[in-house]
């Protein structure tokens, strides 16, 4: 595991240098700046939109990088020859996936960590400053602790989105690969329609098609529970931990079928 | 125990999208090399040679055949903690400098924090790298990411070191380092694999070579050995030597070729029969004094250009036959 830790130290290096920490400056300054206009424009519905606003910002960011530094994570390596050297080390092909896969996570959480402090920062400053009329119209407090289930969520969701995307670019271009894990992503959010279908088009045929897409493809409209804790509803514990456990049991599937993949290329 | 064994070692590729046709990028490659020897893996470009590093390495898999480091198979991790190797045009990490590339792959290692600076820094003054090892390696040239390469391949004191085309890159002063530390090397007990198609590194750092045509094996051996075995003749300088003397060895057969130096100075070529030294013997009685004699033989660049265009003749390629582009 020592190996595993030592590379994916170096993916984190890797994206400091590369600068991929920059996005958080955008983060702040779009964060900052819509709460500003949005103040001056309405009254009340504010906080819920600042909200839902700066958890689709952590979503959509963590996105980007998760897509396009897993895309190039190993195809980068591979083309560029870099692995050469590093797989003659005392390492198995495996750790190398692994220890890719758990830079880029790092990487993730890191950026993650700091956009929910900057974004809790944000709406108790907003919370603070708000006059009592207004503070009594909002569903929930501005610092609602129930908002980092959704951030949990958006963790475990881009940890899948990065497993993804690293399995494509064990075999196939970026090019490709950019192709197929947002397309992989966005489908999975209509999930739910999938296992609808059947009702909808009245073929068995079709029916069996797309309920058995909707089991093997990743359901993650299943990890968004934005809408509910912005407008103070509930999300239960237990529901967070098993759809974090269905995430965690795909993710692990995934990266084994990219190391499985990986274990058996040529580099030419 | 061998340091490094191969058994009808193949590698076909297949090339083409459409039509994927196969070609043979290494024939049935058998091969021993024992330890602490240096030992060249010669071949013109495209002949096969960094495939075989390839296999050796396990960064590709052999079509059929087996191969063997250290008496394990390779691939073994036990046996990459005792080797080092040097890819052919390599590139590393370029947001990393030269000092925390080779602490990061001491720590793959497994070496302790101070060991790795202790180990990069010792390494990185061997190759020659100065106060350049603490820019990032974007910012080297490709003679120093080799000088690099060489350092990161020698990271683990290895038993033994793979080298691909050592010298690529380097200016005359840097080959000449590299030269010296493969003989160090050697010294010290470590078994040196090296490819390269520059003939003079092999002569001089080589105890045995294997020269490699269109992935095909075309020979193998000591170098002395096969030079030995190409003696045709012998040069034999002389001076005081008479016009007469000469024209009369020319006669008997004695002297193939005369060249003058000035001076009554002579370059005389001898057949290999009879003895050089009866012949100098019969021209010493006719008042010539002798400056030097030495054997004629092919050098390995005369024997590597006879083998490849005698290979090449005899091997015309085929659609799974050798000569298909040599995967960069």
């Amino acid at each position: 595991m020592k190996v595993v830790r030592h590379i994916a130290v170096n993916v984190f290096k890797e994206s400091v240098r590369d600068k991929v920490l920059y996005n958080l400056v955008v983060f702040a300054v779009l964060l900052i700046s819509t709460s500003y206009l949005l103040g001056q424009l309405t009254a009340g519905q504010d906080m819920k939109i600042i909200k839902d606003l700066g958890l689709a910002s952590i979503s959509i960011f963590g996105l980007l990088i998760a897509v396009f530094i897993g895309i190039g994570l190993v195809w980068k390596e591979v083309e560029k020859r870099s692995i050469y050297a590093l797989l003659s080390k005392p390492m198995g092909r495996g750790e190398f996936i692994l220890g890719k896969y758990c830079g880029l996570v790092l990487t993730l959480l890191i950026n993650v960590g700091i956009m929910t402090i900057a974004y809790y920062a944000v709406l108790a400053y907003l919370g603070w400053t708000a006059d009592p009329a207004t503070r009594t119209s909002w569903p929930a407090s501005p610092t609602d602790p129930a908002m980092l289930e959704a951030i949990a969520l958006i963790i475990v969701e881009l940890m899948l989105v990065t497993a993804i995307a690293l399995f494509f670019s064990t075999f196939s271009s970026p090019f490709l690969s950019a192709m197929l894990t947002p397309g992989l992503w966005d489908i999975g959010h209509f999930n739910d329609d999938l296992r609808n279908l059947g009702a909808v088009t009245g073929s068995p045929a079709a029916a069996s098609v797309a309920r058995g897409l909707y089991y093997v493809l990743p359901n993650f409209s299943a990890f968004d529970v934005k809408a509910q804790v912005v407008h103070g509803q509930a999300v239960p514990l237990s529901y967070v931990g098993l759809t974090s456990l269905y995430g965690l049991t795909y993710l692990a599937l995934v990266v084994l079928g990219a190391a499985t993949i990986f274990a058996r290329r040529d580099f030419k | 125990m061998d340091a490094i064994r191969t058994e009808a070692l193949t590698k076909h590729y297949t090339s083409g999208f459409w039509r994927p046709r196969p070609y043979l990028a290494l024939d049935a490659l058998t091969l021993q090399v024992g330890q602490g020897e240096v030992f060249g893996f010669l071949g013109p470009n495209g002949a096969g040679k960094t495939t075989t590093l390839k296999l050796l390495m396990q960064l590709i898999y052999p079509t059929s055949g087996r191969a063997e480091i250290l008496g394990k198979p390779v691939g073994d991790v036990g046996v990459k903690q005792r080797i080092g190797y040097l890819p052919e045009q390599p590139y590393f990490y370029d947001y990393l400098t030269a000092e925390e590339l080779l602490e990061y792959f001491a720590a793959i290692f497994g070496y302790a924090p101070a060991e790795r600076r202790a180990r990069a820094s010792k390494l990185l003054d061997e190759v020659g790298i100065g106060a350049e090892r603490r820019l990032q390696l974007r910012k080297f040239s490709k003679g120093m990411l080799q000088r690099v390469g060489v350092a990161q391949a020698l990271i683990n004191d290895p038993e033994i070191v793979f080298l691909d085309e050592p010298m690529s890159g380097l200016d005359p002063l840097g080959r000449r380092e590299i030269r010296h530390l493969i003989l160090r090397l050697r010294d010290r007990g470590c078994t040196v694999f090296f490819s390269s198609h520059v003939l003079g590194d092999a002569e001089a750092l080589c105890s045995r070579v294997a020269i490699l045509v269109n992935g095909h094996l075309a020979t193998a051996g000591r170098l002395s050995e096969m030079l030995a075995f190409q003696v045709r003749g012998w040069e034999l300088v002389v001076s005081g030597l008479t016009e007469a003397a000469l024209q009369k060895a020319r006669a008997l057969g004695h002297v193939t070729g005369a060249a003058p130096l000035g001076e009554s100075r002579y370059a005389l070529e001898l057949p290999l029969t009879p003895p050089p030294e009866r012949i100098l013997a019969e021209l010493m009685a006719q008042g010539a004094r002798l400056v030097s004699l030495n054997p004629l033989r092919d050098t390995l660049e005369d024997f590597f250009v006879r083998h490849v265009s005698g290979d090449a003749r005899a091997r015309p390629s085929t659609s799974l036959g050798a000569g298909g582009p040599e995967p960069s």
